[in-house]
């Protein structure tokens, strides 16, 4: 085990390293910093000291490799807009985008699983080909279209929810939430909601054909010719059979999700650093862009990490070690 | 033909009898079903609706003469202040007939996203091909490429891209074919694994005809049913994925509004109910996902071997 685990911690921070170049020469190689970081006033005397104070007439893998250096102390640069480190910045907005996205996780498996379960136990009912369909739309709506079509008529035509902004939050650990709160949550139902659409869908199927296929295994013949309870072999025989692939999917979608929440949050106006990126993709602020990129790369690595070493926990079957 | 007429049955023309070719049985075994038949006429009528949106369009959108601020956000149904057109599905801030504004979207939306969908094939099919073919160390680089991709959710790879090379439509469409390149290469590099092996390749081989014959006109034919199910989803996905970066304000220019950026200018006045601005681009944008993904469904079923009867 902990071989494969070393190989794979290797190997996850070797993807990091590849993804901080494709970064760094993406976002500084293209397109003149000196023109952005320089007033076009500045004649040519001050232009050659401040390219030199900023490092950018060293090669191009030098100045990487000051930037590698300073990124593993935490320092990522200094937002243009804000003139705030770029790190800091994106981590205070980081809970809300957390929040969002752990309650729209929560939310497909608390929709998806019953539903699933249910198109899977009477697959030719009008009710599961009614579920079925329903995922289909699931998958392909645009998310951003079915969240305009939440506001518009949750909040605009029946004003039941608030459309915009987090609400009331209560503080907590130093940051803050917005689910402690009545308020908090009705302003968070939509988004997640939203967020949560094509997770239920992927939810739905995979319970579906996950409890189609266990229903013929021999060992719930054998339970229920045992004569136990079809309660008793649904939810404890067939269902923690298909736990399996619905954790590891709705792992590996947390990443996505944090990813789809840019969408997410631009329409309901939540601010989390979805939000910052679109703002900062706008404005050019690249301290912004890098900062945002490696967060997320460094998240999509660490869940991928994590899923498959709890998948070789959870299914025996998979214990990769040279045992 | 004898043992027919011996039975006594109408002698036919042989011309008018049908035989049964493999693209007829294709035909035959798509028709059946009436959902994916649907999709495709309504497929069928978007693209025939999109060429001609200059000729059939009640109004120029692009034409500032003709448009009149007064007739901002009319509601569907009205009619313009001089009487001359009627607003079936209302006007947006600028007075701009929406149903003219979607057929015009339209042609943007579906061109960015076939074409893209299109080039990610090219790029994707001839990497998916070189690596089966090849094998060894091309086909573990280039797969662990497609695996490190995969691994990325698609807005986030595109918000990269956009964020390196600006906003543009050419960006819009590098963004996309990047994004999808990697699935049709998949895919590909698994059929012509096992399509390699045949005995028709070892024959080409052995005629010595030239590497690039042998990959484009031998192996790839054979590796097109997966390739053209997958092809039609990617549209779908392209359009969907445009539509996305356009409505976040980081796809098509304001000059070339598809409907991801009608929808994004409706935005703002959905809070006041003003509903229809973004609501019918929405509805349009929907309906060709839908019917595309329909008929991709259809084609899966049909052209899979595992399924056929």
């Amino acid at each position: 085990m902990s071989v494969y685990l070393l190989r794979r911690l290797i190997q996850a921070a070797g993807v990091v390293l590849a993804m901080s170049i494709i970064v760094f020469v993406g976002v500084f190689a293209i397109g003149d910093p000196v023109e952005i970081l320089i007033s076009p006033d500045a004649d040519q005397f001050e232009r050659e000291r401040a390219i030199i104070a900023l490092g950018l007439d060293l090669p191009l893998w030098q100045q990487y490799l000051i930037f590698l250096g300073k990124a593993v102390q935490g320092d990522l640069g200094r937002s243009f807009v804000f003139n705030e480190p770029a790190l800091q910045l994106i981590l205070q907005r980081m809970p809300a985008t957390l929040e969002l996205a752990f309650a729209a996780t929560f939310g497909a498996i608390l929709i998806g699983l019953p539903l699933g379960l249910y198109a899977g136990l009477k697959p030719n009912s009008v009710g599961s080909k009614a579920i079925m369909a329903g995922s289909i739309l699931g998958f392909s709506l645009p998310t951003f279209w079915v969240g305009l079509m939440l506001i518009m008529v949750f909040a605009v035509q029946l004003g039941w929810l608030p459309s915009t902004g987090r609400g009331e939050t209560v503080e907590i650990l130093g940051t803050r939430w917005s689910f402690l709160t009545w308020n908090g949550l009705t302003h968070l139902a939509m988004p997640a909601l939203n967020l949560a659409l094509f997770k239920i869908s992927l939810v739905i199927r995979l319970t579906r054909a996950g409890v189609r296929e266990t229903m013929l295994m021999d060992y719930v013949k054998f339970a229920r010719a045992k004569g136990l309870s079809p309660f008793r072999v649904t939810f404890v025989h067939v269902f923690k059979n298909i736990l399996i692939p619905v954790v590891t999917v709705t792992g590996l979608e947390f990443g996505s999700t944090i990813a789809f929440s840019v969408v997410t949050e631009s329409i309901f106006a939540w601010p989390g650093m979805g939000k910052l990126i679109i703002d900062s993709i706008n404005v050019l602020d690249r301290p912004v862009i890098v900062a945002y990129l490696m967060i997320v790369v460094l998240m999509f690595i660490t869940i991928n990490l994590v899923v498959d070493l709890m998948y070789s926990v959870l299914d025996p079957r998979v214990r990769l070690d040279s045992k | 033909m004898s043992a027919v007429v011996g039975q006594g049955a109408p002698i036919e023309d042989p011309a008018k009898i049908k035989v049964e070719t493999p693209f007829r049985r294709f035909c035959s075994e798509f028709a059946e079903s009436k959902l994916a038949l649907g999709g495709l006429i309504v497929i069928s009528i978007i693209i025939v609706v999109a060429i001609l949106a200059p000729f059939i369009s009640p109004q120029d959108p692009y034409d500032l003469a003709v448009l009149d601020i007064m007739d901002g956000r009319l509601e569907p149904g009205e009619k313009s202040g001089d009487g001359s057109i009627t607003y079936w599905l209302g006007t947006d801030d600028q007075g701009r007939d929406m149903l003219s504004g979607i057929m015009y979207g339209l042609r943007i939306s579906l061109t960015v996203g076939a074409g893209s969908a299109f080039i990610a094939c090219m790029v994707g099919a001839s990497l998916g091909l070189a690596a089966a073919y090849a094998g060894g160390k091309t086909d573990s680089i280039i797969m662990r490429i497609v695996d490190l991709q995969l691994s990325f959710p698609s807005i986030l790879v595109a918000l990269m891209i956009l964020a390196f090379l600006g906003k543009s439509v050419t960006n819009v469409v590098i963004a996309i074919v990047v994004v999808e390149w990697a699935y049709y290469a998949r895919t590909v590099r698994g059929t012509a694994l096992v399509e390699r092996r045949r005995e028709y390749i070892e024959a080409a081989e052995c005629l010595a005809l030239p590497r690039y014959r042998i990959l484009f006109r031998h192996l790839l034919p054979n590796c097109l049913p997966p390739l053209i199910v997958i092809g039609t989803m990617q549209v779908a996905r392209a359009i969907a994925l445009e539509a996305t970066l356009s409505f976040l304000g980081l796809g098509v220019p304001i000059t070339e509004p598809s409907l991801g950026l009608l929808i994004a200018n409706g935005y703002e006045y959905m809070l006041s109910g003003k509903y229809w601005i973004s609501f019918y681009p929405g509805i349009a944008l929907l309906v060709t996902i839908v019917a595309i993904n329909l008929v991709g469904d259809q084609l899966r079923d049909v052209l899979n071997p595992r399924l056929q009867k």
